[in-house]
């Protein structure tokens, strides 16, 4: 190697699992679409189409909801094995506040951990402190309060709920819509009424003021739930998210690869609708969908965690 | 040249808006590249951070590719962090199948070779032509290179691995300055973008 004599040598401590670390990981997503995938087949499909990252679970959502029953963190094995196919971030799901399956993601190398309420919460009082690992996390959220809470635990993303497994954009966009709205008034604020503000939303005080400095969350916010086609994606990102998540919409439809690669291409190009009406041109069939409003309450994910 | 010049950076993915805001901050007029026409008004270009596999296949599937390598190839300043460092680098020691690069630094990169998130850090670089002390280097499953050829200037080395590079006006780091605020990297390159126009 033509190292220079001159060329400086660094060897300083590095310092592993800090806010910067964590979030930065996150904005490298940004512009990007995260796609579920249950094996290491779908997960390259996954890769070739163009995803940022594979989110690994056992069963997509629409699946969790047929089968009913206790979601649960998948097999190891099933994680390990994505983790060796692909070369992009893997991410994977634990239980709200089951924190020892997190400790097991970690372990196991994932790049991030969903603290996800598509899963059977493990506790209804608690999330887990995610200040406590070197892995970060994203975390659910359907309003502004809620989502400083999660920043607050130590998540260095947030997502919206939306209603997972649905294939129906109509949570995600309310989630999106409210958290945008929330974070527009704080900025008409003056400083006198943050602290107001700061107890209405339950969120610590520093954070609300942060958020309404910057205009916007100190970490990254995607869209998650409902996406099924590629005017649903684009539609998120128009409302503000700055990535996708993708469930059940790509794998529950009739053209996987096909239809994920489109989704890709409205995601990047979200605001040219000449793009997104080619990348949405005989995608074969999307998944079927849910009607939310006919959804009992108690089979509600956004529901869970507070 | 009058006026500030104007910087792209390519937006198909990854930390645009850091890229973005660093580059306003280092005085010169920074706007996002996504289609060749963008390309073909800018100065200088940004490659940011984002998923090296990723940009990648959009910037082939945008008709990107080629326009990039040309006007790389014809000496447009050009500074890549990260992914970016992957994709201007001549040659990938581990590749995906079918990934290209723009190319433009006769160097290997190793990509993710610092590791998956959990080994992800922050540790003080000192970089040649970076004057006032260390940057502070945040390395996200960072690549670093392997082995650089005669053309290419190394810049700075972490832990005995090359993590900065500079050949002609091509300007490549593992780690990421966009994310930390300090903006002498940015400078420099803006510098280097004067310098041509």
């Amino acid at each position: 190697m033509s190292t220079l004599p001159s060329t400086p040598q660094s060897t300083g401590a590095p310092a592993t699992g800090t806010a910067r670390v964590k979030r930065g990981m996150a904005e490298q997503l940004k512009g990007g679409v995260i796609m579920d995938v249950v094996d290491a087949e779908q997960a390259r499909i996954a890769e070739d189409a163009g995803a940022v990252a594979v989110m690994a679970l056992e069963r997509v959502p629409a699946d969790i909801r047929k089968d009913g029953g206790v979601a649960r963190m998948s097999d190891p094995n099933m994680i390990e094995e994505i983790i060796g196919a692909v070369s992009i971030p893997v991410m994977a799901k634990s239980r709200i506040g089951h924190f020892v399956e997190a400790q097991v993601l970690q372990a196991l190398g994932v790049d991030y951990i969903d603290e996800s309420e598509v899963l059977t919460p493990a506790d209804e009082v608690n999330h887990s402190d995610k200040f406590a690992f070197t892995t970060p996390f994203v975390c659910g959220a359907t309003n502004l309060g809620e989502a400083l809470r999660r920043v607050a635990e130590g998540a260095a993303m947030i997502r919206s709920k939306g209603e997972a497994g649905t294939g129906n954009v109509v949570e995600a966009v309310r989630h999106l819509r409210q958290i945008k709205n929330e974070i527009a008034r704080l900025r008409g604020f003056d400083t006198n009424e943050l602290y107001a503000a700061a107890k209405d939303l339950r969120a610590p005080y520093e954070l609300v003021k942060e958020v309404a400095e910057l205009g916007r969350l100190p970490v990254v916010l995607f869209s998650a739930g409902g996406v099924a086609t590629p005017a649903d994606a684009a539609l998120m990102r128009q409302l503000g998210a700055e990535g996708v998540f993708v469930g059940s919409g790509i794998f529950k439809s009739g053209d996987p690869a096909k239809r994920a690669a489109a989704i890709v291409k409205a995601t990047t190009f979200y605001d040219d609708p000449k793009v997104i009406a080619d990348a949405s041109r005989n995608l074969g069939e999307a998944m079927v969908g849910i009607d939310c409003d006919t959804l009992p309450e108690g089979e509600r994910y956004a529901n869970r965690g507070w | 040249m009058t006026g500030s010049p104007v910087v792209g950076v390519l937006a198909l993915q990854g930390d645009v808006r850091e890229h973005l805001a660093a580059l306003a901050a280092a005085d010169t007029a920074a706007r996002p590249v996504r289609r060749p026409e963008e390309l073909a008004e800018v100065d200088g270009l940004v490659l940011p951070g984002g998923e090296s596999t990723t940009m990648s296949r959009l910037a082939v599937l945008f008709g990107l590719l080629e326009p990039l390598r040309e006007r790389v190839a014809a000496g447009m300043p050009v500074y890549g962090t990260c992914a970016g460092m992957i994709l201007l680098a001549d040659k990938i020691l581990d590749p995906r199948s079918g990934q290209e690069t723009v190319g433009g630094i006769d160097m290997i990169v190793r990509r993710n070779a610092f590791g998956r998130q959990n080994e992800s850090f922050e540790a003080a670089v000192d970089v040649a032509s970076v004057p006032g002390g260390p940057v502070e280097g945040l390395f996200i499953r960072a690549p670093w290179v392997e082995s650089v050829g005669a053309r290419a200037e190394v810049l700075a080395e972490y832990d005995g691995h090359v993590v900065a590079v500079r050949q002609r006006n091509a300007l490549a780091t593992s780690f990421h300055p966009e994310l930390t605020g300090d903006h002498r990297l940015h400078a420099l390159f803006a510098d280097m973008v004067r310098a041509v126009n």
